[in-house]
């Protein structure tokens, strides 16, 4: 189930997190995004024997192939009648090993800063610095982030005030009183794990019946019958409550009840993940529709330096395939090489007569 | 050639906007929705696997049953209702004509 895997991602981050400290990278490349067209963008800067550093926010490469459909077939890659989603990245890897890439993942870009000298810093969440000559962003659909319930001020106890989207740290909720809501796995399995943490636990379901997991499902049933924890099926968390210091109660709406104030210390709804574009917003690019506006002659942005193909561009014409974010990434690795060493002349050379070179 | 269908789309204000349909292309609603420019992400492509066309049918002929991978994406969501699916996974057939629906992945 794809958003199983989502939550094993947000249980696997922490300790990423904790692990990872502030590295400096420095390259000719930094690719954003370790998608079939981040990875593919590797090969065209390596024929090129330009290096390449990879930045993801998942934990792991190949993007949404990986994340979301590692086992669909795809038909439309020349030369593969079919091949599996999971399978072309893993053939993506091998075909870009010779280049020797480095990758960051599970961390998410936040900043792009120009240099004085024209090149390029890019700052990840994990505090990672990669210092490159050109960025290109094949970022998809954007980073996965929790899918937010629309409730009122709810963001006002975002960040240790009460309200969290993914759990970090189960003991943070030892002794507390705690709502979770959502009805798919990841919100059964942690209201399995947190009955015995919690010190009151009810979990906000609005549905009738829970499809993903029926084993969890029993298990969740049978903790609220013998009240290790509250289950409130046809319910959602209406509105919440709380003062500066934090969050103090919920407003719980039952089908055909009249809605009610629970106190609590933590509210967390948990109802999967959804693309977005977050941070690269605000890099100064062009957008439309939450895609980067691309110059076809060579997919380059408004800002000289920085790229952006494959799903998250746009222009006249465009058709979100990985057939044609392949295209792009070749003809940006040619347009960045003369960027990048504007003095040399390009020569295209095949692959057939010269190989693969070595960087 | 079939003649087109119209599906209307319900905005915040109550207005209902006619959406001319062709039966005939093998289209999902999520598609036709999508080919008219209303603003769905469709992440997935049709797979039901993101949920980012999820639209709430208000008048609607019998429809087959979800299946399981639909109902699945739906329990998940926050703002889920009795009306609720996934337009990418409802064929555009002649007996969807005069649908109502609103638009939710936004909401």
């Amino acid at each position: 189930m794809p958003y199983a895997q989502g939550r094993q991602h947000e249980r696997r981050l922490p300790f990423r997190n904790i692990l990872s400290f502030m590295s400096t990278i420095t390259t000719d490349i930094c690719i954003v995004g370790a998608g079939p067209v981040g990875l593919f963008a590797v090969f065209e800067a390596g024929l090129l024997k330009m290096k390449c550093h990879v930045i993801d926010a998942l934990p792991q490469v190949g993007g949404q192939l990986s994340e979301i459909y590692p086992k669909k077939p795809i038909y439309d890659i020349p030369g593969f009648p079919m091949v599996l989603a999971g399978d072309l990245v893993q053939n993506l890897m091998e075909q870009i090993k010779p280049f020797h890439p480095t990758f960051t993942l599970g961390e998410r870009v936040e900043e792009l800063q120009k240099q004085e000298d024209g090149s390029f810093k890019v700052i990840t969440s994990g505090q990672t610095e990669v210092n490159c000559k050109v960025v290109v962003i094949a970022g998809g659909l954007g980073s996965f982030e929790p899918r937010k319930p629309a409730i009122e001020n709810l963001e006002n106890f975002e960040g240790g005030k009460g309200v969290a989207y993914m759990i970090l740290d189960p003991e943070h909720y030892r002794d507390k009183r705690v709502v979770l809501a959502g009805g798919g796995d990841s919100a059964l399995d942690w209201a399995i794990f947190l009955a015995d943490v919690a010190k009151e636990l009810t979990l906000v379901h609005r549905g009738t019946t829970f499809r993903g997991a029926p084993e969890s499902a029993a298990k969740v049933t049978s903790l609220s019958e013998e009240g290790h924890m509250k289950l409130l099926l046809k319910s959602n968390v209406t509105e919440v409550h709380g003062s500066e210091d934090g969050l103090e109660s919920v407003t719980i709406l039952s089908d055909g009840a009249e809605p009610y104030k629970l106190e609590v210390d933590a509210f967390i709804p948990l109802f999967g993940l959804v693309p977005k574009l977050g941070p690269l917003e605000n890099w100064g690019l062009e957008l439309e529709k939450s895609a980067i506006v691309v110059n076809t002659f060579d997919y380059s942005t408004n800002v000289p330096g920085v790229y952006a193909i494959g799903d998250i561009n746009t222009y006249p014409g465009k058709l979100k395939l990985i057939l044609c974010g392949f295209h792009e990434a070749a003809l940006m690795a040619q347009s960045a090489y003369s960027f990048i060493y504007p003095d040399k002349k390009f020569v295209l050379k095949y692959t057939t007569v010269n190989g693969v070179p070595t960087i | 050639m079939q003649e087109d269908i119209t599906v209307y789309v319900e905005n915040e204000a109550g207005e209902r906007i006619a959406v001319p349909v062709p039966t005939d292309m093998g289209l999902s609603l999520m598609e036709a929705l999508k080919a008219n420019e209303f603003d769905i992400m469709a992440t997935c492509g049709g797979m039901a696997l993101c949920a980012t066309c999820h639209v709430e049918l208000i008048e609607a002929p019998e429809l087959p049953e979800a299946s399981d991978d639909e109902m699945y994406m739906l329990e998940n969501l926050p703002n889920l209702t009795d009306g609720s699916r996934l337009s990418c996974q409802i064929k555009v057939t002649p007996e969807l004509d005069g649908t109502v629906l609103r638009l939710m992945a936004n909401h």
